[in-house]
């Protein structure tokens, strides 16, 4: 017996509601704590990092209701093994700007693949989730096969993060336009 | 040990386009490029679980789960319930599920939701539960109403509760929304018509359930979800384990 897949839609203006209440004004929802707030436990070993940025439409105003979540490997390249929910995380992009501020450590390689954390965008006009990376300027790239399958270099650079003094990385996405991130059909 | 084939690609003829002109949100927010394929690690094969733990004993009633002690959102009673599935018709059990849905005048409690309709102090218009080790979930609400949005035209969307889902994998996250058989909105919304097969469409209706109504009480609506199911090979560089 088989199923067919349900399709996809968009999460629309008020994803905050269901998914960041206390971000979304219902302040004591769920006893106040949003799921995915804390990336991993507090004492997870490894490098803290923070990766700031924004995300942008195509003609670069700042999409404003965005959720992003992230998924990633801890700093010896394990997915999954810091309690059930440790490498991921959920953020509400702020009303102001569409800025995000993520809390992490900076993940492993695993096999071929090179340091990475996923990305998951959703938000209104967006009818299918979109996939993305963020890489890391400043640690080794090798034979990762998603970066040595992107032959121009500005579309390649679109997921990597810049250093931005101490532990800062900046990773902008872009949904369109001349900037557009490569986004995965993963 | 968790299962450690890799997904079934995305089916592209079930999914709506990026880019769907009607509905104008999309024009300036759909990537022009094609996407990347990629195949699945580790990374695509695991993903985010969620225990007993961090679920509240009203966290799935959205009629009592926002309301003052003894007090009960306004609107129409229904129990939404069905099962969580993948492509190959397994049920995906433990998983978080979550919904969020304007109330029964079609207000959100959201500080960019101007509609006139008011707010209902006693309903917050979220919730959230886990799948049963069956997959079956099931959850009470107000049957939320249909309401006005800017989209160049008078649109009004179908009356919808939206929906999260998580699977076993980073690769089978999905938001959707779920629509009430009969209204008679769901083929003039852009929205819903960003999805071009029309079995589609009804795949996200849900069904009245007389069999699961309880009298003088509420109605039930039936509503499943399917993931993507994996595929029977196995993700090469584990084929040493079973
Ligand atoms: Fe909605």
């Amino acid at each position: 017996m088989s199923c067919l897949q349900s399709a996809s839609q968009t999460a629309g203006p008020y994803v905050h509601i269901g998914c960041t209440p206390s971000v979304a004004g219902l302040k004591d929802m769920y006893g106040g704590y949003d799921l995915g707030a804390d990336i991993f436990p507090p004492n997870v070993p490894g490098r803290r990092i923070v990766i700031v940025g924004q995300v942008f439409d195509g003609t670069g105003d700042p999409v404003l209701d965005a959720m992003l979540e992230f998924w990633q490997a801890d700093s010896n390249g394990r997915y999954g093994a810091n309690g059930p929910s440790g490498g991921w995380a959920r953020r509400a992009v702020d009303a102001d700007a569409g800025r995000y501020r993520l809390e992490t450590i900076l993940p492993a390689a695993t096999g071929e693949e090179a340091a990475h954390v996923k990305v998951w965008v959703v938000a209104r006009g967006i009818n299918l989730g979109l996939h993305t990376r963020i890489y890391f300027e400043d640690e080794p790239q090798g034979q990762d096969p998603i970066l040595a399958s992107i032959k121009d270099p500005s579309r390649r650079s679109s997921l990597i993060a810049q250093r931005s003094g101490g532990d800062g990385y900046i990773f902008n996405i872009h949904l369109q336009g001349e900037k557009e991130t490569v986004f995965m059909n993963v | 040990m968790s299962d450690i084939r890799p997904f079934n690609s995305q089916d592209m003829s079930l999914q709506p386009p990026a880019l769907t002109l009607d509905y104008r949100s999309s024009r300036l927010r759909a990537p022009s490029h094609k996407l990347l394929s990629l195949e699945h690690g580790p990374g695509e094969l695991t993903g985010p679980t969620f225990g007993h733990d961090v679920i509240g004993p009203n966290d799935h009633d959205l009629i009592i789960n926002y309301a003052a002690p003894g007090a009960a959102a306004i609107g129409e009673q229904i129990m939404v319930h069905g099962h969580l599935l993948d492509e190959n018709a397994r049920p995906v059990p433990q998983v978080l599920l979550e919904f969020w849905q304007a109330n029964a005048g079609g207000r959100y409690r959201h500080k960019k939701d101007g509609y006139l309709a008011p707010l209902d102090p006693n309903f917050g218009g979220c919730g959230r539960t886990l799948t049963d080790e069956k997959g079956y979930f099931s959850f009470r609400t107000v049957r939320p109403g249909p309401y006005p949005w800017p989209n160049g035209g008078n649109d009004w969307r179908p009356a919808h509760i939206h929906f999260s889902c998580f699977g076993q994998g980073w690769a089978q996250r999905l938001i959707t929304q779920m629509y009430f058989e009969g209204d008679p909105h769901i083929p003039l919304c852009p929205i819903v018509q960003t999805i071009a097969d029309p079995q589609a469409i009804d795949r996200l209706t849900a069904l009245l359930d007389m069999a699961h109504t309880v009298p003088m009480e509420f109605r039930a609506f039936r509503f499943d979800i399917v993931l993507r199911g994996r595929t029977s090979t196995r993700f090469e560089n584990k084929l040493e384990g079973n």
